[in-house]
Order: structure tokens, then C-alpha cells, then sequence
């Protein structure tokens, strides 16, 4: 990771940046929600910055641990650059909800919808917000701490297909 | 997402009727067909929807596409995935951190141990540590033997639902010699759980390197029986070549990592941009594709298993006798004729066995080259013995996402060695 990329965003937007912290290696900017977009915008298309690839997003519940409850993670590489960046958006439990960077990489679409299967997190904007990896009919969103961890729901009758054109 | 496929037509709404549904004349025996008409909208007049999945036979892994299709065209996919969520994230979160290992087993089960590798390492890097060379070495074996094994299925299992039964009993064959190799070491096939945070469960047995040389010659012969009935075969060629492509500007958009990264010409392997454990110390080379169709993904396969063989061969010349494990108590469980002798050794033995390794707080991401991509592991760890949050970035969740691009357009048949050359493992993709 690189304290280059830390340095570009604070110049750059010094409103937007929370905190900063690096730790092991990996860099880490927490940037605040509104101007999540504009962040991610600058990071792509800045030539220095050059973040192409979208690596991995996820969501964290924070419960009894720290405030604010939840935090969305992004992790991002450059090809060109060769250097790595976490940028994160705190998320309280009264305001579930983050703007989509879909419009920046198309490949966080699925990352998203995961997040919001397993916490929760409505990402406004996102074009197909609904559960990934667990049934449409689930209550609740299983990795949030407060979701048991033997948690048992029945399995639902099997959906109705399609039987026309949709 | 996507804007590569036509949209499909939607259902009457009030304002009038179905855009597709057209007057369609009666087919007479003799009848010439209209000059203006095309003949696609004679036959299939409607879009149909079909379900592919979740059991389908074709596809290995549990997954289904909704496919909207106007005859054999692919109009419209909607893929739908976790069929086999087991919820490894929120079980990693009550186990230590050695007891996770066994878990990471089951993500990508035809590469096991890159998953365990890949774990520990993430775990070391939140930790500090460093462990002994010989241990690094052995890592590096036991992770490209697992990667051979990975792109052996894949290129077995491709073949075999193109049709072509006699390389997949090649390929399986190939897979197989080669984890009897991993059985005698880690006493089992997939489910090995052989590294350890700070080291390994043991050395390698005594006559690993001649097991090896007699498995490796094994299946480098059966490779090029693999690669003379696929490589020029006709019938595989038309299937395979230019079905499926990507640009490397959309595989990079989506997250794409791997092979499927390689084979539409980016060189991004995460054992050269960011070698961990030796790999700066092995000489090997990163085969890269022209245009990120099936075919190239193909070729990418069958050599990385020959860089892989190569790696292997260097790590094994290099390799020094040593300890396995690093000394620190605080993180490896310390030899038992200490533990049965000194309260030193009892106590350390104690505290691991009942509280885990104590991890500092904090947060790491740890990525290793796994057989499909970047494997990563982002740990966030609240100082106890147990962490606060695994999330595991399995390399095949982006490629999935790139399915529907890369098959919206082409033929139905076409979606079989797209999906095969992918190579979407359900334990990894699903967790």
C-alpha cells in the first residue's frame, strides 16, 4: 500500500477525510459518506492515483466493540501504480445508507448486494439491491452481531417460476 | 450493470401491447418467406425464459442462470449464486484462529491448500511474524502442487462436458497421482488443513522429492496427451476459441484476477507483483493471453502447470534442512517433551489450546495467488483470540459477476465452456 495515495486524497479533499491510519503495511482512509463517490471518482480516473481495480468490498458490525455501528470497506489496486488502498465509510445503525460506487467500477455490483444480504447496508443508487448468497425470503441479515450464531430459520417452499416473458 | 444486452421486452403494460408480440402468418408448405421479414421473427416471435441450474448437468458447481433467449440467442442472464452458503464468515468469527484452517479447506476444495496458505499468511501479517525458510519453501510446494490440481479439473472437467471424455480421464488421473502425494503428507485429499499459524503440522516425509519425481513424470506425460487431443483439436478449437471474450478493460472493471485476468493479456499475478513467502527467489514465467476468449484461458491453464512444475523443482533444490516452525510460543504450540516437562512449555501449551492465538487489534487484508485469482483475507481483530471479522474475497465472486457480458449475444451452447473456463468453485464462490 502506499502513504503516496493517503497523502494525494487529504490534498486533494481535505473535508471529505475522517482519519487515517496504517498499520502491517496497509494504508487505510476513512472518508465520509457524501463524498464517497467523488473520492472513488478521483481515484479511478487520476492518472497518479490510476485505481482500475475494484478488489474487494465488504461490510463490518462494529457492536459494542466501537461507534458507529457499521463500516463499509472498500479495497482497491492499480495495475499501473502497483499500489493498494482501504478506504472506509462509517456507517451508523440510524442511517443505514451509502451511496452506490457502481457508476466507478461495475465490479462491485455483487460486493454490494453482499453487503447488504449479510448487514444490512443499503446501498442507494445500486440498480439490483437484493440478497446474494441467502433466499429472497430470509429474515434479518446474518453476519450482524446481534444475529445468533446457531440462528435457525425453515426453509421456504420453493418460488413460483416464471410462467411467461418476463 | 452490463448495457451489453438488448433489453427484454416487457410485459403489456396499460399503455398498449407487448412491443414483440406481432401478427405472424401461417406457415404454408409452399409459401415464400416475405422479403422484408426477417426470418428469426417467423419462428420466435417471443422471448422465451429458461432456467439453467441450479442442478444442471452440465455445469459443475451448484449455481442458476435465468436466461432470457430469443431461439438460441442469449438475450439476457441473470446468474443466481449461493446455493452453498455455509456461512464460513460468521463461524470463522466464534473459532480460533488455527481452527479456522479447517474451514478454509472447504472454500476452493480442488485447492486446498492455497486456501490454507493464504489464511495463515494473513493471520502472520496481522501478527508480524516471520517463520523459518524451510517452511516457506514447503508453503510454496504444497501451494503450486494444489494449483496444478486446480487447473488439471478445470481443463478435465472443460473437456469432458465439451464432450470430450477421454482428456478428463486423463486430467483426473493426472489430479489424482498427485494428491495421493498430498495424502501421504497431509493424510488427506482435500480436506488437508496442513499449515499452521506460525508454521506447519510436520516436515515433509522422508522420500517426499522421489514420490514427487515419479508423480511429476507421470503427470507431465499425461499432460501431453491432454494437450495432443485438445490443443489442436478442431472440434475443440471451434468451441473454444473466440466464445466467451472479455477485454482486458472490462475484466479489470470487474475485479477479474488469475487466469482468466492472464488470458486477456494483463500480467497481474500477485506471486510477482507482491511475492510473498519466496517466490522473489524462483524464476518462472506468467503466461499471458492475446484476447480473453475460452481458448486463451485454456493455454493460460496449461502452462501455468508447467511454471508451477518449475517452481516446485527450484523450491526443492533451495530448500535447507531446518525447523519448520517459528519459536515463539506465544503463537505455535511448543514441543511436548517441554510441555509434559517444563511449566514454561505446559502453560504456553495451556494458554494456546484454551484462548488461540492472541492477535494484536487491528486490521489486515492478506492476499496470495490462489488457482483462480487473488485470494484475500481481510481480518479485523479485537486483540482477543478470536477474530472480530473474516471476510473472505474469493477470486471467482468477480469473475462470476463477468459472466453475463462475456455470454449475452452468443449462442446457448456457447454458455458451457464459458462457464467451465471460469472455473467457479461452489465452496468458494458461495462461502
Amino acid at each position: 500500500m502506499s502513504q503516496s495515495v493517503v497523502d494525494a486524497i487529504q490534498a486533494r479533499f481535505p473535508d471529505a477525510v475522517v482519519s487515517t491510519h496504517a498499520w502491517r503495511g496497509d494504508d487505510t482512509v476513512v472518508v465520509k459518506k457524501a463524498q464517497l463517490v467523488e473520492v472513488c471518482r478521483f481515484l479511478k480516473d487520476d492518472p497518479a492515483m490510476d485505481f482500475k481495480m475494484p478488489v474487494d468490498v465488504c461490510g463490518v458490525d462494529y457492536l459494542g466493540f466501537k461507534e458507529p455501528r457499521f463500516e463499509v470497506v472498500y479495497h482497491l489496486y492499480s495495475l499501473t501504480q502497483k499500489h493498494r488502498i482501504r478506504l472506509k465509510v462509517e456507517v451508523p445503525e440510524s442511517d443505514l445508507h451509502v451511496p452506490t460506487v457502481i457508476g466507478v467500477w461495475r465490479g462491485v455490483d455483487w460486493f454490494e448486494r453482499e453487503a447488504w444480504d449479510m448487514y444490512g447496508i443499503i446501498f442507494d443508487g445500486h440498480p439490483k439491491l437484493e440478497r446474494i448468497l441467502l433466499y429472497p425470503e430470509f429474515v434479518g441479515h446474518p453476519l450482524r452481531k446481534d444475529y445468533p450464531q446457531r440462528g435457525y430459520q425453515p426453509l421456504m417452499p420453493m418460488p413460483t417460476l416464471p410462467t411467461e416473458v418476463s | 450493470m452490463g448495457g451489453h444486452a438488448p433489453a427484454p421486452a416487457s410485459k403489456a403494460g396499460p399503455s398498449g401491447p407487448p412491443p414483440l408480440a406481432k401478427s405472424t402468418r401461417l406457415m404454408r408448405a409452399d409459401a415464400e418467406p416475405l422479403k422484408h421479414e426477417a426470418e428469426h421473427n417467423i419462428f420466435h416471435s417471443e422471448l422465451m425464459t429458461v432456467a439453467m441450474g441450479p442442478s444442471h448437468p452440465a455445469t459443475h458447481g451448484t449455481m442458476q442462470m435465468m436466461l432470457t433467449l430469443d431461439g438460441e440467442t442469449i438475450v439476457d442472464v441473470d446468474v443466481k449464486i449461493g446455493y452453498l452458503h455455509r456461512g464460513f464468515e460468521k463461524m470463522s468469527e466464534v473459532a480460533t484462529y488455527n481452527q479456522v484452517i479447517p474451514y478454509a479447506d472447504r472454500l476452493n476444495y480442488v485447492s486446498p491448500l492455497c486456501n490454507n496458505v493464504g489464511w495463515v499468511l494473513a493471520v502472520e501479517k496481522a501478527l508480524g511474524l516471520d517463520v523459518p525458510d524451510r517452511c516457506k519453501y514447503i508453503r510454496m510446494i504444497v501451494c503450486e502442487m494444489s494449483r496444478i490440481t486446480d487447473h488439471l479439473t478445470a481443463i478435465g472437467a472443460g473437456a469432458l462436458e465439451l464432450g470430450g471424455f477421454t482428456p478428463f480421464l486423463y486430467a483426473i488421473q493426472g489430479r489424482e497421482a498427485l494428491w495421493d502425494v498430498v495424502e501421504e503428507l497431509t493424510g488427506a485429499r482435500m480436506t488437508t488443513s496442513y499449515t499452521r499459524v506460525g508454521g506447519l503440522r510436520h516436515d515433509l516425509y522422508a522420500d517426499f522429492e522421489k514420490r514427487y519425481r515419479e508423480t511429476r513424470a507421470e503427470v507431465e506425460k499425461l499432460l501431453r496427451d491432454c494437450d495432443k487431443l485438445l490443443t489442436k483439436n478442431r472440434i475443440f478449437v471451434d468451441r473454444m476459441a473466440n466464445v466467451g471474450v472479455i477485454g482486458a478493460e472490462d475484466a479489470i472493471d470487474f475485479g477479474f484476477t488469475g487466469p482468466c485476468l492472464r488470458s486477456t493479456g494483463v500480467d497481474y499475478d500477485v506471486r510477482v507483483a507482491a511475492p510473498y513467502l519466496h517466490y522473489s527467489r524462483v524464476q518462472f514465467d506468467v503466461p499471458v493471453g492475446h484476447k480473453g476468449d475460452n481458448y486463451d484461458r485454456y493455454l493460460c491453464r496449461m502452462e501455468e502447470i508447467h511454471q508451477s512444475f518449475k517452481i516446485i523443482d527450484q523450491c526443492l533444490a533451495q530448500m535447507e534442512p531446518g525447523p519448520i516452525n517459528s519459536p515463539d510460543w506465544n503463537v505455535v504450540l511448543p514441543p511436548k517433551e517441554q510441555v509434559y516437562n517444563t511449566i514454561e512449555g505446559m502453560i504456553a501449551h495451556f494458554k494456546l489450546i484454551m484462548e488461540g492465538v492472541k492477535v494484536p487489534a487491528g486490521e489486515v487484508y492478506g492476499y496470495t495467488e490462489a488457482g483462480n485469482g487473488e485470494l484475500g483475507f481481510y481480518i479485523v481483530s479485537d486483540g482477543s483470540g478470536r477474530p472480530w471479522r473474516v471476510k473472505c474475497r474469493p477470486p471467482c465472486f468477480a469473475i462470476m459477476q463477468g459472466l453475463k457480458p462475456m455470454i449475452v449475444g452468443s449462442s446457448m451452447a456457447d454458455i458451457i465452456p464459458t462457464f467451465d473456463t471460469i472455473n467457479m468453485i461452489g465452496g468458494e464462490i458461495d462461502r
